[in-house]
């Protein structure tokens, strides 16, 4: 690592409509250096990197690379300078195959493909950087992890020095994360500089050489990674202290509240995603799935809500079958559901606040009569969860997509539980949510156990489901492979069972 | 961090950028309209001084025409019933994001209904309202079920609604001519028999002997019909269980499917719906207007009823002011040659208001970047 910066962004100041999103904020890396950028949603480190590659113009503050100053006006030009962003949601087409999405967009395409050259390069890039990856094979046949490598890949291809990455591990296992790390040090190693954006603490500290702190769109620190604890680095991006132990009381299971038996079910490709899965969740306890994504957790917690069919098997509700029934005979019967995706299900964006609170409740009193709906109910019970839950929002008939990722989680939280559910499945409660967001849905999903709701958490979160839940199953390829109580289950195992490893219990 | 001194280059380049507002303000929401339409007016009287004519002359005329006066408003009120009564059914269809484009064939089967029942089901001694009222039923079931056809195949088959209802504007058409031409057909004109008196929908010149000032007043009872219906479905939408329902299915399917609110079920009910609307417009033309069926009894209002549907953005209050917009543009576009300017202008206001719905959600920047 030398000290001669790779990019240097000065004083950089971004408006956007009603926010400054970047405040007079300075970020450097060094050639050969592995530098995370830390903080919460909203803090700016978005909008930080997308003016470092070419996305948006800065309204204030100059960029240099290598010590002379650029001027970016799209995306191109940043990458003719040799920086390179890996988005969140990839940019890749599906039935298109590895190498001729590494081509895709560049300018010097010749007329004539030379596809077995670049497929060869591909290769090589691949070996050189262990990411491993067969250029012929089409996107749709990858995993996720492997997608991933597909975007570095084209990165560099095209010459990227300087490499940005958006929160790279949110889509990986334990064991890719680490075959991952192992790539991102080998790259480090041949003089790329890599900025590494997270709000996961324990990567951060594991692989940064260096760590910049974000909070409110302004700089706190940049900090070297050495005798720091995850306890400094979550209270510089929070402003305050966090707890990260969370009081739980003992585990005392209730009656079987969800009893999903041999349950068989099709992803939305008609391939069989849910194989004879079979899981029981009781009343005041918490279930945690761990499972690499896409191995049938959507279907899992859809089957549940009733929004996919049942090919096989049955699902019974506080004792009743509800296996064929339709959403609503679930939401009867206690069934409370909040999606994985906040915005394309569970609410509707253009209505406001107030209705989307009622989306469960509209049907019966006190929000409606037979055929009416009681608006000035319906608006002061809007106002009484917007005040219990804290949801931050200018009225409760501002439309829903107004609304931050954080408080429309509140939002559908607060919903579906002032419905007092007996059961209550979790989709990814708290992904992409910040620290404070965080630690107030897991709190909210403790209270509802100790209320006696059955409650079963899906989660990309390792760390999550230890610290929330009395049970562990983990999920591989639509089936349970393993059900563990969470305070003798290690990291280890379950890690091994999500890869699909047989493990002696 | 190293310091190095360098000085920022920045060539000045001016250019006009879009960019997406995040807040539409609540003035420019109404305003847009009156603003787009002026614009549109501009636009066409460009055209209209290419051809020669004095557009100012041409758009006070048309204005005189259709507003000017007793029968101005008469004849643009007669204009506006159909379209206000298929434009809401249009709307409805649309605010679930059903493409419902078969308002005309639904109308004609309304209209089929209504005359079958004129001409054929009941006797010709039936008291008016009674006549009237089940004329009414039959119109709005028979464009009920025409619509009901593309609702079921999409909802239990998702076969594209767009294509069968629009398909089924021809055999809609067809289906009457045949009826004109054949059964119901007088000495083989394409016209059936005219209804009996106790067929026709009162019309405010019936009542001239009490009142003389409604002479000549030839708009007929079916406005009333077209605004109470208006009005109702407005409150349906905002007021009931069942209009929330259907505002969670326009805004977000999946939300809704998620919510427990029956898609196929509503699906089929909206279609259904929709085209009863459409075949009221259908029954209150025959027996308002041409008190018969006869070929090309309407000049394409089910079409012209997505154009005010859209540029109402489905609010069924708007419906109504847009319906007399466009009936006025029909009613002054009859007295003007060459007869196409009227169908032009229709053309260039729902262009600029289309693509001026573009300034609601960008905002244009000037200057250097």
């Amino acid at each position: 690592m030398s000290t001669n910066p790779a990019f240097e962004m000065r004083n950089i100041s971004k408006r956007f409509p009603g926010v400054l999103a970047n405040d007079n904020v300075s970020f450097a890396a060094a050639k050969g250096e592995i530098h995370a950028l830390l903080g919460e949603n909203g803090a700016g480190k978005s909008t930080l990197m997308s003016v470092l590659c070419g996305l948006y113009r800065p309204d204030g503050g100059e960029l240099l690379i290598d010590g002379a100053p650029v001027d970016f006006r799209s995306p191109r030009d940043a990458i003719r300078a040799g920086v390179g962003m890996v988005y969140q949601h990839f940019m890749l087409a599906p039935s298109q195959t590895v190498t001729e999405n590494v081509m895709l967009g560049l300018r010097d395409t010749p007329f004539v493909l030379n596809t077995p050259q670049l497929a060869a390069e591909v290769e090589k890039i691949g070996a050189q950087f262990h990411l491993p990856v067969d250029p012929h094979a089409m996107i749709w046949q990858l995993s996720v992890g492997e997608q991933q490598r597909v975007e570095i890949i084209k990165m560099l291809y095209r010459g990227a020095n300087i490499l940005i990455l958006d929160e790279p591990t949110a889509v990986l296992t334990p064991p890719e994360i680490e075959g991952f790390f192992r790539t991102l040090r080998e790259m480090a190693a041949a003089g790329k500089t890599i900025v590494f954006i997270s709000h996961k603490l324990d990567e951060v500290l594991s692989i940064a050489d260096r760590i910049t702190i974000l909070r409110g769109g302004k700089w706190v620190d940049t900090v070297a990674n050495a005798n720091l604890t995850k306890a400094t680095l979550a209270s510089m991006m929070v402003g305050r202290e966090v707890l990260f132990r969370l009081d739980k009381t003992p585990h005392q299971p209730g009656a079987a509240q969800l009893a999903l038996s041999q349950v068989q079910a099709l992803d939305d490709k008609r391939l069989p995603a849910l194989r004879k899965l079979s899981l029981t969740v009781h009343a005041g306890e918490i279930v945690g799935v761990a499972g690499v994504a896409g191995n049938g957790q959507r279907e899992l917690a859809e089957v549940i809500a009733g929004i996919r069919p049942v090919t096989g098997g049955a699902i019974a509700v506080t004792g009743q079958d509800v296996t064929h029934a339709p959403p609503l005979a679930r939401i009867q019967a206690g069934v409370a559901y909040v999606p994985e995706d906040r915005s394309a299900t569970g609410s509707a964006p253009d209505l406001s606040v107030a209705e989307n609170l009622a989306l469960r409740a509209f049907r019966k009193a006190p929000l409606a009569g037979r055929f009416v709906l009681k608006r000035q109910l319906m608006q002061q019970q809007a106002q009484k969860l917007i005040a219990q839950f804290g949801i931050a929002t200018p009225s409760p008939q501002t439309p829903s997509r107004k609304l931050s990722g954080g408080n429309l989680q509140k939002l559908i939280l607060a919903r579906e539980i002032s419905s007092q559910p007996q059961v209550l499945v979790a989709a990814y409660p708290t992904r992409g949510l910040d620290i404070g967001a965080t630690e107030y849905v897991r709190k909210v999903l403790l209270e509802e156990r100790e209320k006696g709701v059955a409650i079963l958490l899906l989660s990309e979160d390792l760390e999550e489901i230890f610290a929330l839940a009395d049970r562990i199953a983990v999920i591989f390829e639509g089936q349970i492979v393993g059900d563990l109580p969470a305070n003798t289950a290690d990291l280890e195992t379950v890690g091994l069972l999500m890869a699909g490893e047989q493990v002696e219990a | 961090m190293t310091s190095q001194t360098t000085r920022s280059a920045n060539p000045t380049v001016s250019r006009v950028r879009l960019e997406r507002r995040l807040e539409q303000p609540r003035w420019l929401q109404i305003m847009s309209p009156i603003i787009l339409l002026g614009v549109a007016l501009l636009f066409g009287a460009v055209l209209l001084r290419m051809v020669g004519a004095n557009p100012w002359a041409v758009y006070s005329r048309m204005a005189g025409l259709a507003f000017g006066d007793a029968y101005g408003w008469s004849d643009t009120t007669l204009k506006a019933t159909p379209l206000i009564l298929a434009g809401l059914g249009v709307s409805l269809a649309f605010r679930m994001r059903l493409w419902n484009i078969g308002a005309e064939g639904q109308l004609f089967i309304g209209a089929w209904f209504a005359t079958g029942v004129a001409l054929h089901l009941l006797p010709e001694t039936t008291p008016q309202p009674l006549m009237l009222l089940v004329m009414a039923v039959a119109g709005f079931v028979g464009g009920a079920l025409w619509g009901g056809i593309p609702g079921v195949l999409k909802a239990r088959l998702n076969v594209n609604e767009i294509i069968t209802s629009l398909m089924l504007n021809y055999v809609a058409i067809f289906w009457n001519n045949y009826f004109i031409y054949g059964p119901w057909s007088q000495r083989g004109f394409g016209l059936s028999p005219q209804f009996p008196r106790t067929a026709w929908l009162p019309r405010f010149t019936d009542y001239a002997e009490q009142f003389p000032f409604l002479r000549g007043i030839t708009a007929h009872f079916g406005i009333f019909l077209a605004l109470i219906l208006a009005i109702v479905l407005w409150w349906v939408l905002r007021q009931t269980k069942w209009g929330f329902e259907i505002r969670v299915l326009g805004d977000n399917p999946q939300a809704a499917n998620y919510a427990g609110i029956n898609i196929v079920r509503n699906t089929v009910l909206i279609m259904m719906l929709s085209g009863g609307l459409a075949g009221l417009a259908g029954m209150s033309e025959v027996a308002g207007v041409v008190h018969r069926l006869q070929e090309r009894f309407s000049p394409g209002y089910g079409f012209t009823a997505i154009i005010v549907a859209w540029l109402a953005k489905l609010n069924p209050l708007a419906i109504v002011l847009v319906s007399y917009l466009f009936a006025g543009l029909l009613v002054g576009g009859d007295a003007i040659q060459p007869a196409g300017i009227a169908q032009m202008l229709q053309g260039v206001i729902l262009f600029v208001m289309v693509g001026g719905e573009m300034l609601l959600q960008y905002r244009v920047r000037f200057g250097q970047v």
